[in-house]
């Protein structure tokens, strides 16, 4: 048996240098900062802009409904509602067909097509929003103006929805439009979400005899039905922001009607719209109180829905098992 | 999941073999005690053969297990007999399991049937998070469209009674299913598993993820159980074969190897390769 090998000797080595080590650390440091400057500067200069505005008009700016330049009068009112009603329509409709198509690419499509399905719903979410726009104002908007919304008219006109006279450019348009805009993130994460359902809780309830659709509905949707949530909030804080195709198919009247047959306006909208054209300081102050609106309402919907989707990541009710 | 033909329509309608208030179970045809024949059964998933040719009596009211070191094939056997294996792709048999009598793979019968007859409980306990213990007993027999509330009451006690967990639990029967600890949501899924009343137990490897005080418990309530039930369980641990079953198969390779009473496999083996691997040689 050959004697035990000689402990390696030594390699002569300088002592370790730290500077790149530092350097390194303050770099990434100086990054991560950045995005956190950007987010309060952001903020910071959309409160100056609009200080004067908000001076002047107080709290009553959010409920004010008169939005008229000429006399220096704003409120924000018709905007919020705009904002509101579109992005509420929007995830009525988008909700029920994402997640039922997430349904269908995680349980029930053959495997070999789900891979290219999901390249479809990935190529919706990389269509321009102006060519959503283009294709709302000369296809969709005549389209719901002539077929929809003479329908819609016919059997649901004693609802105060659906009255008054059919432009086409309306709110129920921009709805729509934004639900195919919000549609692809709605799909994408609850595909996710539902991935993550572990498999033994399919098992658990095929074993007890459920069919398919009573394992989707006991094991599936209820184990995933926070994230799930979590999705459509992240939608709905798509839906507050999108402003290209909603703007060219929603008609811009600043006005509040029970009817989602009139047109409206939304909040970046009116700001993409008039930026332009706002010659008297109080009419850009103005503005830049929507935008505060704006980024206060969708940063508030962003934090919900991380917080839903993060206390996910554990189990259906937050809890591992 | 292979197309099902359908006998019945699907939920809500209660099916037609919904469990009564007294739900025993099933006479067992004259002079047969036999629960499960199965001959000469094959499996394949695509092209790589699972299970060889397995031809095996098992009996009723006692408990079966089926030892074996890991890839011989015993949980898909077990998934075979009440067809869960159908929901993995590429899945091909041949030979007919029957269980009393009937061909659980011929053509009228529909998969979910046959697994509301064939109760399973997992190697990983897997209550449903989103229900309360009570709602978890209790979903098999929502799910067969029974409402009767005085019957659900009874079930769900007699059921968490029979899987000896009714005491640790009976004061906080709301609580989410998945505040109770392994041992306890390993017994709560046992107790979900029976409140259907099936005719067989299939168990893969209920105790793998058990401490062994959880695991006694468990063994305890298998023997409690076979009064009542065929038990079928599948385990990595011999010593644990050899507490709880009557009978014992060794399954190698897909093949079955050896089968015969507990005592007999575990004593006096007429395989060699059985002797080696009950004595620990190899797996």
């Amino acid at each position: 048996m050959p004697a035990a090998p000689a402990a390696p000797a030594a390699v002569p080595s300088a002592p370790p240098r730290r500077w790149p080590d530092v350097s390194f650390r303050w770099l990434a440091l100086l990054a991560a900062a950045t995005i956190v400057a950007l987010i309060f500067l952001v903020g910071w200069e959309l409160y100056r802009g609009a200080h004067l505005a908000v001076m002047k008009f107080g709290v009553n700016f959010l409920h004010h409904s008169v939005w008229d330049p000429v006399a220096d009068d704003y409120g924000a009112w018709p905007f919020i509602f705009g904002t509101l009603v579109t992005s509420v329509i929007a995830l009525l409709l988008a909700v029920p067909l994402g997640v039922g198509t997430a349904l269908y690419l995680t349980e029930i499509a053959p495997l070999r097509i789900r891979q290219p399905l999901v390249m479809v719903v990935e190529m919706l979410a990389a269509v321009p929003s102006v060519i959503f726009g283009l294709w709302g104002v000369f296809v969709l908007v005549p389209w719901l103006r002539d077929n929809l919304f003479v329908w819609l008219k016919k059997w649901l006109g004693f609802l105060p929805l659906f009255q008054g006279p059919i432009y086409g450019v309306s709110v129920l348009a921009g709805g729509i439009i934004v639900a195919i805009m919000i549609l692809p993130i709605i799909t994408s994460v609850s595909r996710e979400i539902l991935r993550s359902v572990p498999n033994l809780q399919r098992e658990a309830a095929y074993a007890l005899g459920a069919t398919h659709w009573e394992v989707i509905r006991l094991a599936v949707l209820s184990y995933a039905r926070r994230g799930i949530f979590g999705a459509a909030v992240l939608g709905l804080g798509r839906a507050l922001g999108e402003t290209m195709a909603i703007t060219m198919v929603i008609g811009n009247r600043a006005e509040v009607s029970a009817s989602l047959f009139a047109p409206g306006y939304t909040l970046a909208s009116v700001i993409a719209n008039e930026f332009t054209e706002a010659t008297t300081d109080m009419y850009l102050s103005a503005l830049f109180e929507l935008g505060l609106v704006l980024l206060v309402v969708t940063i508030l919907v962003n934090v919900v829905a991380q917080l839903m989707l993060r206390s996910l990541a554990g189990g259906g009710t937050g809890k591992v098992q | 999941m292979a197309d099902p033909i359908r006998l019945t329509s699907p939920l809500p309608s209660p099916r037609p073999d919904a469990p009564g208030p007294a739900a025993p179970v099933r006479p067992p045809p004259p002079g047969a005690d036999v629960a499960f024949d199965i001959r000469d059964f094959s499996l394949w998933y695509f092209a790589h053969q699972a299970l060889d040719a397995v031809t095996i009596q098992i009996p009723r009211q006692k408990v079966t297990a089926i030892i074996g070191p890991s890839g011989c094939g015993k949980s898909t056997f077990l998934r075979a007999l009440n067809r869960m294996h159908e929901l993995s792709p590429g899945v091909r048999i041949a030979g007919e399991p029957r269980l009393n009598g009937e061909n659980l793979y011929a053509p009228q019968i529909d998969p979910t049937m046959v697994r509301r007859r064939i109760g399973m409980v997992f190697q990983k306990s897997n209550p449903f998070p989103t229900m309360t213990i009570a709602e978890n007993v209790l979903c098999g027999l929502r799910l067969n469209g029974v409402r009767d509330r005085p019957l659900l009451r009874e079930r769900l006690e007699q059921s968490l009674r029979m899987a000896a967990l009714w005491d640790e639990v009976k004061d906080h029967l709301d609580r989410p299913g998945t505040s109770l600890s392994g041992g306890q949501q390993q017994r709560l899924c046992i107790a979900r598993a029976i409140a259907v009343r099936p005719e067989v137990l299939l168990l893969d490897e209920p105790c793998s993820a058990l401490d062994p005080i959880a695991t006694a418990k468990v063994e305890e309530l298998i023997h409690e159980l076979k009064r009542d039930y065929t038990i079928v369980i599948v385990t990595h641990n011999m010593q644990q074969a050899a507490r709880v079953s009557d009978r014992t198969a060794f399954f190698y390779l897909g093949q079955l190897i050896e089968y015969a009473d507990t005592r007999t496999i575990f004593m006096n083996p007429a395989n060699p390769q059985t002797e080696a691997y009950v004595s620990g040689r190899f797996g």
